[in-house]
């Protein structure tokens, strides 16, 4: 009785909600929108919608004025290296931390947690010093070496609240049952833990592919990645509303639709085992 | 320092290794219409001379901020870096350049604008390759001017601007008599208000370095300017910069706009601009009493880090991009309209071109009145029009710009703005080691 | 038993990653550390030398330090109440059956995938703008006058751009707590009586206190060091108005090339930044463990 719905009270909860999801959506979908347009129509006033001549054109432009592909593949590389060496890091560190706590882990993670906050622009040249002098500028191993870096707090953090949601009985029940360490880790936690390690690659993708910081100042050619392709877009002369739709555009929809068919994933780990 | 000659130990190692490769050049420019377009003709560069280009490009700031990175740390991740009047004088100084004083005979050095190789040259060498060069001037509706009964004087002044601007503007309509730039930063706001400044006879700093802002003139320009956007200007002032008066301009939104000269061929060119039938061109105003018309001068050069591997193939780059033949190039695919102004005096001597380009001739009459090596009526230690011409100016006008962008916003007066803007110069100043 | 030799395993599977965010705080933060008591500008070469705690006294006898430290506050502090109030009721709303929930999903995640960059520059020139902007035409439509969003009200727009970022974050988060809320509870609650209004306060929100407390978290660790939303949109201005911590620092770092005077502002930042870290987790810490 009590969570019976009129259809009515729906109707009027599916408007508002769907007002308020269009209200958010809607500086996406304008950008979208605007990708479409010349640039003459791109600041018409009042704007135009849907009616106005669709073109390509600003695609081709964009396309042709930065090689799109080689920055979108070194947007993958970096992120997914990133987290995925960010994760060997990481999975060992938090499951210690949820298994085998000490009185120093809380400090530790909490410690971890705060190096996150080391302002990135105080850093940036000694960093650039050190990058010179290992070679690392813009190499891909050393974009990956700091997003991995600036990220693994985080990754470490999701982790060890997600194991430590894993019941502890289960690993008694095992260790009863004589499994040593290997098999406890191989065949009784690890199921348990993959949706909480997918979801931490998940968060860190994303994070690893919206920095913008590091990933402009320490590459130029070779391992630039979708923020330095998006840095020559930014205000130029001239009219550029659309040019610059259409390379946001082209900028967030790989990692839009990515999160988009996975949000059911990322959702699993990212309450940081909030929900008990 | 040990961590410095570490460093310089490991930069020679890192040349020695590089030179063995093919010849391949990263080049860092601006993603302004010009360098575009230069990116765009490149290839014939590549076809001519089998050197591969790899293009770095990013907007102003970020770019600036890249390359001086790089540059002083000694990164060596750049052959070419697009850089300005400002740092290139700075950065010859310190030995970061390459000189370019055989730039091969059909070159023709001699050819440069007067005030162009002496922004580019220390001790009468070049050290960067001019590829445009601008100053600063009106441009103004003829349609409107008619319609309100005005007419733009040859050399008009502020009072003049001022008057005319407050006629024009109709808030209703949409319509403001006067864009300027109000965005902070040295580049932005401070080049357009220094020039006004020049104008009207102040200076930044005495001959002791001490800064001017409260010695009375400066309060006179500031008072003007915000006074005049309050009442002339477009709304959302204090943040536009070059890139959006454009856009306002382009609109029709503006009936003057005083800004650099290479606007001209963006406000004149009818696939982009509506207003492109009726804009005129008059030179940057005077207050009336000195022949002072702000010695704007900026030239967007393209310069070859000492620490390259490839200062060969890097010259040779230079010698293409900013020849005569690369001009003539321009025309043909894109027409005389849109050639990379105001740096070769044959340009301007060209009947084609004056022809194509109604600007032409106020462009290089902008540029030929700027005289950066004595910016004001006043006698001042520092050279430089716009911007003043020593490494502080950056973190200086940046700070002093936002003070003024408050003050245009309306959120501190003007008394104050000028306040803050002599503490903090002074204060840099005095941690630079000016009052020793 | 077994227990010492997991803790022995133990230590080891988190050597790598203590060991590695050591490094790469320390070597930094003592390289900063050094600079930060040497007169050192890249600009000028060779002229280094030791210079005490001036760098200090000129980082903290700036007139903008306080506005910045103001405002970095503000940001963080505006900027948590919104997305925290509006990812509650939006959580609750997206928590009622409606049709095609799934895509409503969708559209109020979106902004998250965004990059920082990419959505400052959007809201800045196409719905900001006070002449061209999407904002300006609804106002013109509705017949009042456009509001000049930057210049008039800088740091709340800039607010306003970070906090719709995160709003899906702290709706997805909330909402995913609300939805393991036990059904047996709340029909109980509503058994007994309890109307809408007490039911959130004495039900619903109790159950989300670890969950809010966690985006609280995460949200300040990032809105401490907000850059590249300013940097597109204000430079910091008019005036110091939308200056925060990073951005003065990012003035003298990398506009005036002042390495000493930016290390000292980092230093002070990483201290700032503790002290609000040892508070803030020390409530989470305290909520995460109940």
């Amino acid at each position: 009785m009590a969570r019976a719905v009129s259809t009515r009270r729906k109707v009027a909860v599916s408007i508002i909600a769907w007002a308020i999801g269009l209200i958010i959506f809607f500086p996406i979908l304008w950008t979208f929108l605007t990708s479409f347009k010349t640039e003459g129509t791109a600041i018409a006033v009042p704007p135009k919608f849907l009616f106005f001549d669709w073109t390509l054109e600003n695609y081709f432009t964009v396309q042709e004025r930065s090689d799109y592909f080689r920055h979108f593949s070194n947007s993958i590389i970096s992120a997914v290296g990133s987290t995925i060496v960010g994760l060997i890091i990481a999975v060992p560190a938090a499951w210690a931390m949820a298994f085998s706590p000490t009185k120093r882990t809380k400090d530790v993670l909490m410690w971890m947690l705060s190096t996150k906050m080391l302002p990135a622009v105080g850093v940036l040249v000694p960093i650039y010093l050190l990058f010179r002098d290992f070679r690392l500028l813009d190499t891909h191993i050393g974009l990956i070496i700091v997003l991995t870096m600036i990220n693994l707090p985080i990754i470490v953090w999701m982790l060890f609240t997600y194991f430590k949601e894993i019941p502890n009985d289960i690993l008694e029940a095992a260790r009863m049952d004589g499994a040593g360490l290997r098999e406890e880790i191989l065949y009784v936690l690890t199921p348990m833990a993959v949706p909480g390690i997918a979801s931490t690659l998940l968060l860190n993708i994303i994070l690893a592919w919206n920095e913008a910081f590091w990933t402009l100042n320490l590459t130029t050619t070779a391992a630039a990645p979708l923020t330095a392709f998006i840095a020559s877009y930014s205000s130029p002369e001239g009219l550029f509303w659309a040019k610059l739709s259409a390379a946001s555009t082209l900028a967030i929809a790989p990692i839009l639709i990515m999160g988009w068919f996975s949000q059911k994933q990322l959702v699993r780990g990212l309450t940081f085992g909030a929900v008990k | 320092m040990r961590l410095r000659s570490l460093v310089f130990g490991s930069v020679s190692l890192v040349a020695m290794a590089a030179t063995a490769q093919a010849q391949s050049l990263t080049i860092a420019t601006v993603n302004n219409g010009d360098m575009i377009r230069m990116q765009g003709l490149s290839d014939a560069f590549t076809e001519e001379t089998g050197i591969e280009l790899e293009w770095v490009t990013l907007e102003e700031n970020v770019l600036r901020q890249r390359v001086t990175t790089d540059i002083a740390t000694q990164g060596g991740q750049y052959d070419v870096m697009t850089i300005g009047a400002y740092e290139t004088p700075i950065w010859a100084g310190q030995g970061w350049l390459a000189p370019l004083d055989d730039m091969g005979a059909d070159y023709d050095t001699a050819d440069l604008l007067p005030a162009v190789r002496d922004a580019l040259s220390v001790d009468g060498t070049l050290y960067a390759a001019p590829f445009y060069g601008e100053s600063a001037m009106i441009m103004y509706r003829t349609d409107l001017f008619e319609q309100a009964g005005l007419e733009m004087p040859a050399e008009p002044t502020w009072d003049f601007i001022a008057d005319a601007a407050r006629q024009i503007t109709d808030k209703d309509n949409e319509l403001y008599g006067i864009c300027l730039r109000g965005k902070a930063g040295w580049g932005e706001n401070m080049a357009f208000i220094t020039a006004l400044a020049n104008s009207m006879g102040a200076a930044w700093f005495n001959m002791d370095w001490e800064p001017q802002f409260e010695a009375g003139i400066w309060g006179d320009a500031l008072q003007f300017y915000v006074d005049l956007m309050n009442d002339a200007g477009p709304p959302g002032a204090s943040s536009n910069g070059f890139n959006e008066n454009l856009a306002l301009f382009q609109q029709g939104k503006c009936g003057m706009w005083i800004d650099a000269t290479v606007a001209a061929s963006f406000v004149s060119n009818p696939e982009e601009s509506q207003v492109a039938d009726s804009v005129g061109y008059a030179l940057f105003p005077t207050n009336g009493e000195y022949d002072n018309h702000g010695n704007w001068l900026w030239v967007w050069s393209l310069a070859i880090p000492s620490s390259s591997d490839n200062v060969d193939a890097a010259k040779q780059f230079l010698n293409w991009a900013t020849s005569k033949s690369y001009i003539e190039m321009v025309a043909e695919e894109e027409g005389w309209a849109n050639v990379p102004p105001g740096t070769r005096t044959s340009l301007y001597e060209n009947p084609t071109y004056l022809e194509a380009a109604p600007f032409a001739d106020e462009t290089l009459a902008a540029m030929n009145a700027a005289t950066p090596e004595q910016p004001s009526v006043q006698e001042t230690p520092y050279t430089g029009g716009q911007f003043v011409a020593i490494p502080e100016f950056q973190g200086i006008g940046t700070a002093v710009g936002q003070a003024f962008s408050a003050a245009l916003a309306g959120q501190t007066t003007v008394e104050q703005a000028l306040q803050t803007a002599q503490q903090v110069t002074r204060m840099e100043m005095e941690r630079s080691g000016y009052y020793q | 038993m077994a227990t010492l030799h997991t803790q022995t395993a133990a230590r080891f599977m988190m050597a790598p990653a203590v060991l590695l965010l050591l490094a790469w705080m320390l070597v930094p933060l003592s390289m900063t550390l050094w600079f930060s008591f040497q007169r050192y500008n890249l600009l000028m070469p060779g002229m280094e030398y030791f210079t005490g705690f001036e760098n200090y006294r000129y980082f903290f006898s700036n007139p903008s330090f306080w506005a910045a430290l103001f405002n970095t506050l503000y940001l963080v502090g505006g900027v948590l109440i919104i997305t925290l109030a509006g990812g509650t009721l939006l959580a609750l709303l997206l928590d009622q059956p409606i049709f095609g929930q799934g895509i409503v999903r969708l559209l109020v995640i979106a902004p998250f995938f965004v990059m920082p960059t990419v959505s400052a520059l959007v809201w800045k020139n196409m719905l900001m703008h006070p002449v061209n902007g999407f904002f300006a035409w609804l106002a013109r439509v509705f017949g009042f006058q456009p509001v000049d969003w930057l210049a008039q009200l800088p740091l709340v727009s800039i607010i306003i751009i970070v906090a719709w970022q995160w709003l899906p974050f702290a709706t997805l988060i909330i909402l995913t707590a609300l939805q393991s809320l036990d059904e047996d509870q709340r029909e109980a609650a509503s058994l007994d009586g309890a109307g809408p209004f007490s039911m959130f306060f004495y039900i619903t929100l109790p159950h989300l206190a670890r969950a809010i407390t966690v985006v609280m978290l995460i949200e300040t660790i990032f809105l401490l060091s907000v850059f590249a939303e300013i940097l597109v949109t204000t430079n910091g201005g008019p005036g110091t108005s939308t200056t925060n911590l990073t951005f003065l620092i990012y003035i003298q770092s990398l506009l005036q090339f002042d390495v000493g005077l930016a290390s000292a502002g980092g230093i002070v930042a990483v201290i700032l930044a503790n002290i609000v870290a040892i508070f803030l987790l020390r409530i989470v810490g305290r909520n995460l463990e109940a």
